[in-house]
C-alpha cells in the first residue's frame, strides 16, 4: 500500500488545494499491518471530532482529512503544539473491498479496517492422492 | 506531532530517508531506530504540552493521543505537576505483519513547573479526542491581588 504524500503529489491528487485558500494541515503518523482479515491502518489525530472527519476512497485513494479546533482556555503563556487539520492519502490496491472498509475514532486515534476482497483471501487448494 | 511544521518539504525528506533505512533493515527498523514520537531515551518531550493562564487557573493542555485514561497518572507537588501514563501498541501484531509503523508507544513521565502554588484538591483532569486538559485552580496567594491606593 503505497503512501500518496501530500506534498509530492498536490497537484496529482488534490488540485483543489491550489483554488483554496492555503491551509495548515500536518500528515498524521500511522501504522499500517495485516491482520487475517485485511489490513489495518492506525492514525494518531488528536483533537478531532468524529464529526469533523471525513475518510473517503476514490479511485482506490484513500482519503484521511479532519479538521480540529483549538479553543484556548485562558492567556496562552507557554506553547508546543497547535492543532492543526489532518491531510493524508494512500493509494489502495484493488485488493482492498472497498465496499467494507469499516473506522473508529478513539481517545483521538482512528483505526481502518480494510478487508481483502474475496478474491484476493488465500485459498487452500485440495491435493489429491492416486 | 500536531505542532504545524512550516518545514514540511523536510519533513517529508526525513521520511523518505526514513524509509530508505527501512528497507535497508528488511522491513522494519531495530525497534530502539524507530521515530520517537515518544520517549524511553528518546530526545523528544512526550507529551507535548500547552500553559494557559487565566485569574483564577492554571492550564495545561497535552498532546497524548490513544491512550488509556486509566493508565494516566497525574501527581502536583509543590507547583510541580508530573504526568505520566502508557502508550500502549497495537496488540497481538507480529512484527513482521507491519508495512508502515511511525507511530511510537511506550511509558512516559512528564514534569511541568508551574509559576504558582495550586489549590491541590480542585485540580480537575479531562482526557478527550486525545488531547488532556488539566485545570489547576489557583491557590489565594497566587492569585492577582487588587491593591486599592488611597488619597489623602
Amino acid at each position: 500500500m503505497a503512501e500518496k504524500t501530500v506534498p509530492a503529489t498536490r497537484e496529482e491528487t488534490a488540485p483543489r488545494e491550489a483554488t483554496r485558500a492555503q491551509e495548515q494541515h500536518i500528515a498524521p503518523p500511522v501504522d499500517i499491518f495485516e491482520d487475517k482479515e485485511g489490513l489495518v491502518v492506525v492514525a494518531d489525530m488528536p483533537g478531532v471530532e468524529s464529526a469533523d472527519l471525513d475518510v473517503h476512497v476514490e479511485n482506490d485513494v484513500l482519503t484521511l482529512e479532519a479538521k480540529t479546533k483549538h479553543e484556548l482556555p485562558g492567556e496562552p503563556y507557554y506553547r508546543e503544539f497547535q492543532l492543526v487539520n489532518f491531510f493524508r492519502q494512500f493509494q489502495l490496491s484493488d485488493e482492498v473491498d472497498v465496499d467494507h472498509i469499516s473506522a473508529e475514532l478513539k481517545n483521538g486515534v482512528l483505526t481502518l479496517h480494510l478487508p481483502k476482497s474475496e478474491a484476493a483471501k488465500p485459498k487452500r487448494i485440495q491435493v489429491r492422492t492416486q | 506531532m500536531a505542532t504545524y511544521n512550516p518545514f514540511g518539504d523536510i519533513e517529508v525528506l526525513r521520511r523518505e530517508i526514513d524509509r530508505t533505512f527501512e528497507d535497508f533493515w528488511g522491513g522494519r527498523q531495530p525497534r530502539s531506530w524507530r521515530v520517537a514520537f515518544l520517549p524511553g531515551q528518546a530526545s523528544r518531550r512526550y507529551p507535548l504540552v500547552n500553559l494557559y493562564e487565566d485569574k483564577d487557573n492554571f492550564f495545561v493542555e497535552a498532546l497524548a493521543p490513544g491512550i488509556d485514561p486509566d493508565s494516566l497518572e497525574l501527581t502536583v507537588d509543590n507547583g510541580v505537576l508530573t504526568i505520566s501514563g502508557e502508550k500502549k501498541e497495537p496488540q497481538d501484531v507480529a512484527e513482521e505483519a507491519y508495512h508502515r509503523s511511525e507511530r511510537a508507544a511506550g511509558k512516559f513521565a512528564r514534569r511541568v513547573e508551574l509559576s504558582g502554588t495550586v489549590d491541590v484538591d480542585t485540580v480537575k483532569a479531562d482526557y478527550k479526542n486525545g488531547v488532556l486538559m488539566i485545570t489547576l485552580p489557583k491557590a489565594p496567594e497566587a492569585k492577582p491581588r487588587q491593591i486599592s491606593v488611597s488619597t489623602r
